[in-house]
């Protein structure tokens, strides 16, 4: 009977190492999980606070030294993104999840989106740089902007659709099968609008990184803006309308005013669009979960 | 009234029929647009090897960087190994400070606390990746380097390899804890209550049973981490100085593969030896995302297997 040589102070020594490792690591966890919120709340209350100290309302305005013309560019440009990539990247995630067969096609789609996701934001800028500008003989330009921000968020939408889609129960199309539906009706009577909900949140997100955006913007649609406020002819060139003048975006503008900008207020400038885009990725954020939690009551 | 029926029958085939073809025909966009990258990353980066004559192994491992800016002028020379060890040293940098706050955030999720995790680390997480990278390149450069300048008495601003790391570490930290606490959350729960049975602490079951169980799921949060590191372009540009030499240690500035890009591409014309050679770099970029990529897929098959 070897077990009744224990020395049972050795094991109850050991229970007691082992007890006190336990607390300690539960304590350094705990510790851990706070330092990261300290530092959320660090960050965003520093911008936000800079960007309350430097507030004049000049900087709203939409004159050279303002950020609204950035402002404007920024909320028009994703919008048009969108309009581009949500129908592209949507249709693509309901061909993943309804139609696509296992194979060497599917598999083929599959790395395609895997590597358009996983390129860095400068490499797609520059793909965008030289098809939609160089090669067009064009200056920068909104519009190779655009394109650019819409192949950054097809491999979004499209993972965020298949996803939702392949949740749906059987049971949704087997009903719709049952009453005589077909394929392309359940999918567009049934499918979507049951899955709505969980896209309209993968849009939400996918806007939120459109505007953060800068590195595949600043060889695509440019560093600066040329805007006249009062000319509203979508043809002319200094219309904010006009999609192929140059037009800077709050982000782009924050790494201008870092790297070249001779703006006397340059760092007022910059805390500014820096406050003003933490705000707004509060607001898509608030959003996204509101939808979320909305889907998930249903 | 038969005459109805076909019709009605027909529309609906050209619907199905065109839906489908609709559909299959985004998803073949996809892969168009993917190859058109592909093809035109690799016919720009290629012309530094043929049009201006640099070997690859020169291009790899040179140490000087000093390509023609003009048309006509001769070949400088073209070595691109400082971007590359400035590109690897701050990835890696960021990974080494990044992963130990990242995994223990993930155990804190699953295991300590799932209530306040849920309730306010994924929050924070989300806020965190929302952030805009020049935001973050911002505070680096309004905070994180003077406070390096003065702890560290650096003369120029504190623009360095560390702040640089420091900056990445913060942005890949989300990366990295959302795909590890997935997959410490998958471990099957039988494995944590074996362990209990045995009479293992909560901190014995967690590192000697949940984080062997979970490592491959860890290392795949690891490589995604690394492979955003290397892609950051902006913030990393805002923070380390962008000099032409090979880091000597973590207080010295360097640039990186990206770096080098964002702030170099509108400086020449277009087909000079100085933009061809950044193309060649977004070619190496690409290269090793799918380097990445493919680690991810080695990874996740063999752990099917096991």
């Amino acid at each position: 009977m070897r077990t009744a040589q224990f020395d049972q102070s050795i094991v109850q020594k050991n229970n007691k190492r082992r007890r006190s490792q336990d607390k300690t690591a539960t304590i350094a966890l705990y510790a851990v999980a706070g330092l990261f919120l300290l530092l959320l709340a660090a960050i965003t209350l520093y911008v936000i606070g800079r960007g309350v100290i430097s507030f004049t309302p000049k900087y709203l305005s939409f004159q050279k030294d303002g950020l609204g013309v950035e402002l404007f560019n920024t909320v028009y440009m994703v919008f048009l993104s969108l309009v581009i990539s949500v129908p592209l990247g949507v249709g693509a995630g309901l061909y993943m999840a309804e139609y696509a067969k296992s194979g060497r096609l599917t598999n083929i789609i599959r790395t395609s989106i895997e590597t358009l996701s996983s390129l860095p934001s400068i490499v797609l800028g520059l793909f965008g740089f030289l098809v939609f500008v160089l090669l067009e003989k064009a200056t920068w330009n909104m519009f190779a902007g655009i394109l650019t921000l819409s192949i950054i968020s097809i491999p979004l939408l499209t993972r965020v659709t298949e996803d939702a889609v392949r949740e749906i129960p059987n049971t949704y199309r087997e009903g719709s099968y049952g009453i005589g539906a077909t394929k392309w009706q359940t999918i567009t009577k049934i499918l979507l609008p049951a899955s709505m909900n969980r896209i309209t949140t993968g849009v939400v997100l996918a806007a939120g990184r459109s505007f953060g955006e800068a590195a595949a913007l600043i060889y695509t649609s440019g560093l600066t803006s040329d805007v006249d406020f009062t000319n509203w002819n979508p043809l002319s060139h200094t219309s904010p309308l006009n999609i192929f003048r140059t037009a800077d975006t709050l982000a782009v503008r924050i790494w201008y005013l870092k790297t070249s900008s001779i703006l006397p207020d340059k760092y007022e400038l910059a805390d500014m669009a820096a406050a003003v885009l933490i705000i707004l990725v509060f607001v898509f954020n608030l959003t996204a979960r509101y939808l979320r939690r909305r889907s998930s009551l249903k | 009234m038969f005459g109805k029926v076909t019709l009605l029958t027909q529309s609906k085939f050209f619907k199905e029929t065109l839906g489908k073809s609709t559909l299959t025909a985004v998803g073949l966009l996809i892969v168009l647009v993917t190859l058109a990258i592909l093809l035109f990353l690799t016919w720009k980066g290629l012309a530094t090897f043929t049009t201006h004559n640099t070997s690859i192994i020169d291009f790899l491992f040179g140490s000087r960087w000093d390509p023609a800016m003009e048309f006509g002028a001769e070949n400088g020379p073209a070595g691109s190994a400082i971007f590359i060890v400035g590109s690897l040293s701050v990835s890696c940098l960021a990974l080494l400070i990044s992963t130990p706050f990242a995994v223990a955030c993930a155990i804190f999720i699953v295991e300590i606390s799932p209530r306040l995790g849920n309730k306010f680390l994924q929050p924070a997480i989300e806020i965190f990746v929302g952030i805009p990278s020049v935001v973050y390149g911002w505070v680096g450069i309004s905070v994180l380097c003077p406070f390096l300048a003065s702890v560290f008495n650096m003369p120029f601003g504190g623009e360095s390899v560390l702040a640089g790391g420091i900056v990445l570490a913060v942005m890949i930290f989300p990366t990295i804890t959302t795909v590890a606490a997935d997959a410490i959350r998958n471990v099957p729960q039988e494995y944590t209550e074996a362990s209990y049975g045995l009479g293992a602490t909560r901190w014995q079951m967690i590192t000697s049973v949940r984080i062997p169980a979970a490592k491959s799921g860890i290392l795949t949060g690891i490589i995604l981490g690394l492979s955003r590191a290397f892609g950051e372009a902006l913030a990393v540009s805002m923070v380390i100085g962008g000099r032409l030499a090979f880091p000597k240690g973590l207080l010295s500035q360097t640039s990186t593969l990206t770096t080098q890009i964002a702030s170099g591409m509108g400086s020449a014309a277009d087909g000079t030896q100085w933009t061809d050679n950044l193309w060649s770099m977004a070619l190496v970029l690409f290269v090793i995302s799918f380097i990445f990529i493919a680690l991810i897929r080695v990874i996740g098959r063999k752990k099917k297997e096991d």
